[in-house]
């Protein structure tokens, strides 16, 4: 993802609030869903403040050609073209669900361009339809995350800032609101800042990523560079994992499996996907879930076998290393045993057979 | 029925708790948002201070008073200077005195409503694009709806009883600083127990309606309250 100096947002921020001290500078395309993401306490959503201008802090943010602080000036928050869904949502008490809507709509951001977002569009992207009279504390916390998501939108925004905006609900209506914000995140041009310690979150939603440890930048880059990254400690962890982008194919009824394509592979996922023949697809994979052979297997139960050539191993713990592959249309990682990393004398530059046990479009 | 000087006495009390109220929630809106906001070190200091009209004796409140608005008292040489009438004993005075006597009943739940609700409504209402004012109008106001009702009331009904700041800054003259309360004391005084009867239960039914209110309102408002 490249962003040129005209076009996309930049950031540099420094920020200390008694002991803590935020530093973070990062640019990010002009779409597309930038995650930033790092343990609680990283300073994620104090950079949101900061970039809303809810929070004063020193330097520079600029989007587009437009200055929103700098040497010279700092826009105050509501001079800011930002749609900002809180982690709890914020929906005005004493306005029905309708009234929350417009508020935004009335004050919004932008008069002068064409109204992708006009009321009725917002409203049938997110299902409120049925929810327009009702008050903030009738609706459940999925539905007052939608609205609060449709008013946003609804003001116009140069850029979307979220803050863990799924932090709050259950299981349920965290995949249900998951599927909004992909289908919002495909027929929106607009630029969104996810702030999120959910790494399935990040791997389904995030184009980009942002990496923050204790108010300092770890690093930033393409979403699945960063979780295949050896240096960083995502691909540390347990459930470390990597993003593929496949094609689907087709549906074969016989089997109940779903046919996708990475380059001239072809893997199959178990059921049937709600996707169209040519559709992009995410599938998550987790690094625990592949395991490695010198030579393609036969008479195996597993279905998908990818030539893979191994980039770089690294000691995760002493029983276990953590393997970078290249697919030749991605990377993948790899768990295996540091024993058997031996015994195979794994190395780089190696071509190895990636055996998937199992995958998942993530969320 | 109420004789004529009974209602006069009547209309002063409803005037002046009127008066005093709408003084109060003009002033008391400031310095209820500044206590409800501020992180400064005299904060404990000035919240003693509003509070103090709860604890201490209206004598000693209406002692001070009149010392202030006598022509030797800060307030009183400010007043013969800018060339206007001497405070004490005036209906003015009386504003004055109930505005201080009251002051507790209306900050405090203003401060209440205005600490209740947040930072969390203003950022989400600054980042759609309102404006400082516009915030005031379009989220503060309705949010405290509950609050001003609530300090309006008991504004109101705490200054109808007022006696005690009364009787040493006012005084007992019909028609400009005689009020309810006062008027009670001398019926007693004079052993007119009917008239007595009647006036206090004109101001014990008062009283409780506005109370009631208050509740009411209290109790329709609290589901808005985020």
């Amino acid at each position: 993802m490249s962003t040129d100096n005209r076009s996309g947002l930049h950031v540099d921020l420094q920020l200390t609030r008694g002991p803590f001290n935020l530093q973070a500078k990062f640019s990010a395309a002009a779409a597309g869903v930038t995650a930033i993401f790092g343990p609680s306490g990283a300073g994620k959503s104090s950079l949101l403040q900061a970039i809303a201008g809810l929070l004063p802090a020193q330097g520079s943010i600029r989007i587009g050609n437009h200055s929103w602080q700098d040497e010279q000036q700092y826009l105050p928050a509501h001079r800011r073209p930002v749609g900002y869904v809180f982690q709890d949502g914020r929906l005005f008490p004493h306005l029905n669900v309708r009234g929350n809507l417009e508020y935004g709509m009335r004050r919004r951001h932008n008069t002068a361009v064409p109204t992708d977002y006009d009321f009725a569009h917002a409203v049938a992207l997110l299902r409120l339809g049925e929810l327009l009279e009702r008050m903030p504390h009738q609706l459940s916390g999925g539905e007052q995350q939608r609205v609060a998501i449709g008013r946003a939108l609804l003001s116009k925004p140069a850029l979307l800032l979220m803050d863990e905006p799924l932090a709050s609900l259950d299981a349920g209506h965290k995949r249900e609101l998951l599927g909004y914000l992909q289908n919002l995140q495909h027929k929106s041009a607009l630029p969104v800042l996810y702030v999120s310690h959910a790494p399935d979150e990040v791997a389904r939603l995030a184009d980009h990523l942002v990496l923050l440890d204790k108010g300092r930048k770890l690093a930033d880059g393409p979403v699945n560079d960063m979780l295949t990254r050896l240096d960083l400690p995502l691909s540390l962890d347990s459930d470390a994992a990597a993003v593929l982008s496949v094609t689907y194919t087709d549906y074969d009824s016989a089997f109940d499996l779903s046919r996708v394509a990475l380059g001239s592979n072809t893997l199959y996922l178990p059921g049937r996907l709600s996707a169209a023949p040519g559709d992009t697809l995410r599938l998550r994979v987790l690094a625990r879930d592949i395991s490695l052979t010198i030579e393609r297997q036969t008479g195996t139960s597993i279905l998908n076998i990818v030539p893979v050539r191994i980039v770089e191993l690294r000691e995760q713990n002493p029983a276990q290393c953590i393997v970078r592959l290249d697919t030749g249309n991605g990377m993948l990682l790899a768990c295996v045993t540091r024993k058997s990393a031996t015994a195979l004398q794994l190395d780089s530059g190696q071509q190895v057979y990636a055996q998937i046990k199992s995958m998942a479009l993530p969320g | 029925m109420l004789n004529s000087a009974d209602l006069q006495a009547l209309a002063i009390t409803l005037q002046l708790a009127a008066l005093s109220t709408a003084v109060l929630l003009v002033l008391g809106t400031p310095l209820a948002w500044w206590l409800a906001r501020t992180r400064s070190h005299w904060k404990p200091a000035i919240d003693a201070l509003v509070a103090l009209p709860l604890v201490l004796p209206p004598t000693v409140l209406g002692f001070y008073l009149l010392i202030a608005m006598g022509p030797d008292g800060p307030l009183g040489a400010f007043m013969t200077a800018i060339g206007g009438q001497p405070l004490a004993f005036s209906f003015a005075g009386l504003v004055i005195g109930s505005v201080i006597y009251s002051l507790p009943f209306v900050v405090q739940p203003l401060q209440d409503a205005f600490s209740r609700m947040g930072q969390g409504p203003l950022d989400a209402a600054a980042t759609l694009g309102a404006g400082r004012m516009d915030r005031w109008l379009s989220v503060v106001l309705p949010l405290a709806r509950p609050g001003y009702i609530t300090a309006g009331v008991l504004g109101f009904a705490h200054t109808l009883g007022e006696f005690g700041v009364v009787l040493m800054i006012g005084g007992n003259i019909p028609g400009s600083t005689r009020v309810l309360s006062v008027a009670i004391y001398d019926h007693v005084e004079t052993l007119e127990y009917g008239r007595a009867h009647l006036l206090s239960g004109v101001l014990l039914l008062l009283s409780f309606a506005l109370l009631l209110a208050v509740y009411r309102a209290n109790r329709r408002f609290r589901m808005m309250r985020p």
